[in-house]
């Protein structure tokens, strides 16, 4: 190119006008894309039909934020060079031992077990919907998401790895997320929806993970490691979060798309809120845990939580999306009834199990019992307290309870059966159905719901406990099972008890 | 116009405090709760950040998508322009 000809251009790009924000989101999901002619486009994207949803004109997608792949990476690389530059400083500075007490560092062993793979897995599920909607706007959305997805799992793994210099419970988690048996609850959810089609992938995960429920994982729970002087989780947890409302406008934006397309999707639509709805107000039991339980300083209830980010939020929500004639999910009627009993019957479950949980556990301080109490004047003193103490009473005589036997899992949801029947906190919730002769049983009218809707797909779930019975997870006795998990001594067992207790006590001077 | 109730939550650091104050003086009718690390305001029916307002607070040109930096969660449908984000139900 001559000199001239670069001065005519350059001039040329000058008189230009800027595009506008709304202008520069067109021309990347409108222009950039194109009908396929060699092949039909229903051969190039076999998927977008098949579940039903009819979509009339792509071009009804907007995305509210209009980001573009340079304003993207832009961002985001400022949001990494923040995260690294903290995460550094965490490190030099041994951050760890600013935490407010080791038994919070369990939480984390359960967020880099439990729900960084599930990252991981979005980063794949949002790669797979990108490819199999054929409209531009949402491919662009799905791409920038998978991204974003693989980010959270890369800087979470990062994260965590300092602690695990420390702690136990870290060194094997993806072979445990593979084969422990409460790590079936969140691997089964995200293998749930990564195997449905893209439109319920994406209703499952955007909507109703994202929008409805997500904001308590990540607001109380990240805050709440704020205020527990973890550095390190609250950066990489706020920093994923700032994608996460990217993320949720994307959830609302593919529901409202899907509804004005065409009459006959609102049907389809409200069944997979009300079934993702209950799926991840379920999975949500190990956060509910985490802020009641396993925070020795507190920022707010599992029950405060879920009134101001569901009732009042999610309320809000619904109410918005009444206009095209979605009504809130079905059961979360249950779920306000459940919000007094949630933790303590989670936290009863991993106590009872934990010889066989990568997690410690232990009976809350005197001043912990009485937060509780405060926080849940309706159910705690009655029908939880007398619980602790007992097993406290137990420990102190050198009798530490273990339950010897393995729980019964609902097919569904895959947690033990230990939820009580929501107007009946002293009765353990039973359902059952019967497919083709065989039983199956389920913890909650929502769980069954779902195995009703699609009894095929769920008859075939990995459960845990039938696995063991099966002969299908190392042998068949537990030294073998936990061998065959990758789960050592000093890994599991009372808090009291534990290695990581007795180092910190060293660490921190109160031996 | 809806009068559900909508919110925005920012990360408490100093990039994002000249945010918060021009969120507090522009909209009035807000509610702004401080948690450990975090600010989340809310409002009934609406919620604007307005671009010249953040400017005249950080005295340099700001850009509306800078919010990308510090945003935590938010409720409600956005409309992002050039000068301003506006939250809202309809």
């Amino acid at each position: 190119m001559t000199t001239a000809t670069a001065t005519a251009m350059a001039a040329r790009e000058a008189a230009r006008p800027k595009l506008s924000l709304k202008d520069k989101y067109a021309v990347l999901t409108r222009d950039l894309g194109w009908d396929t002619t060699y092949q039909p486009m229903d051969k190039v994207f076999p998927h977008d039909k098949f579940e039903g949803i009819v979509i009339h004109d792509w071009n009804g997608w907007e995305d509210p934020f209009r980001l573009t792949m340079d304003a993207y990476w832009k961002f985001q690389s400022e949001k990494e060079r923040k995260l690294y530059a903290i995460i550094d400083a965490f490190q030099q500075n041994n951050g760890q031992l600013n935490v407010s007490d080791a038994r919070y560092v369990n939480a984390l062993k359960l967020f880099l077990t439990g729900v960084s793979p599930l990252e991981y897995a979005a980063h794949r599920g949002f790669a797979m919907a990108g490819r199999s909607l054929r409209g531009v706007g949402a491919r662009v959305a799905c791409q920038m998401q998978s991204i974003d997805e693989l980010r959270h799992c890369q800087t979470q793994i990062h994260t965590i790895s300092h602690y695990n210099k420390f702690f136990n419970g870290f060194s094997d988690w993806r072979h445990l997320h593979d084969r422990l048996w409460y790590l079936s609850v969140p691997k089964s959810y995200f293998e749930d929806a990564m195997t449905a089609g893209p439109f319920e992938f994406i209703t499952a995960i955007s909507f109703s993970f994202e929008y409805v429920l997500t904001n308590l994982l990540f607001m109380p729970f990240m805050s709440g490691a704020a205020y527990n002087g973890d550095m390190a989780t609250v950066t990489f947890g706020f920093s994923a979060q700032s994608d996460e409302s990217r993320h949720m406008t994307l959830g609302l934006e593919v529901v409202k798309f899907m509804l004005e397309q065409d009459p006959a999707n609102l049907p389809i639509i409200q069944k997979w809120i009300d079934k993702w709805f209950w799926r991840g107000y379920r999975l949500l039991t190990l956060v509910a845990m985490m802020m009641d339980y396993m925070c020795p300083k507190r920022v707010m209830s599992w029950k405060e939580a879920w009134e101001i980010y569901f009732e009042q939020n999610g309320g809000a929500l619904f109410k918005d999306l009444a206009r095209y004639g979605i009504r809130m999910p079905k059961y979360h009627e249950q779920a306000a009834k459940e919000k007094d009993h949630l933790s303590h019957i989670a936290w009863g479950i991993f106590y009872n199990f934990n010889h066989a949980a990568a997690i410690h556990t232990w009976v809350p301080e005197p001043n912990e019992l009485d937060w509780l109490a405060q926080k849940y004047p309706d159910s705690f003193d009655q029908h939880y307290r007398p619980r602790f103490d007992y097993w406290k009473q137990q420990h102190d005589a050198g009798q530490r309870w273990t339950n010897p036997g393995l729980p019964m899992l609902c097919q569904i949801c895959q947690i033990p059966m230990a939820f009580t029947e929501p107007d009946d906190p002293t009765q353990v919730c039973y359902r059952h159905a019967e497919h083709n002769g065989e039983h199956y049983h389920f913890c909650s009218d929502g769980c069954r719901d779902v195995f009703l809707g699609e009894p095929e797909k769920y008859v075939q779930s990995w459960l845990p406990v039938h696995q063991i019975f099966q002969g299908n997870c190392g042998g068949a006795t537990l030294p073998e099972v936990l061998d065959w998990y990758h789960l050592k001594p000093e890994d599991r067992g009372d808090y009291a008890d534990s290695q990581d207790r007795a180092n910190w006590q060293r660490w921190t001077g109160h031996e | 116009m809806s009068d559900a109730p909508v919110f925005i939550a920012l990360q408490a650091t100093d990039d994002m405090r000249p945010v918060i104050e021009a969120i507090e003086a522009d909209n009035p009718h807000a509610t702004v709760n401080h948690y450990p690390a975090m600010v989340k305001i809310d409002a009934p029916g609406r919620l604007s950040i307005l671009r010249a307002s953040v400017e005249e607070r950080i005295g340099r040109t700001w850009d509306v998508q800078e919010l990308q930096l510090g945003l935590i969660s938010l409720a409600g449908h956005i409309d992002e322009t050039e000068d301003a984000f506006v939250l809202a139900w309809q």
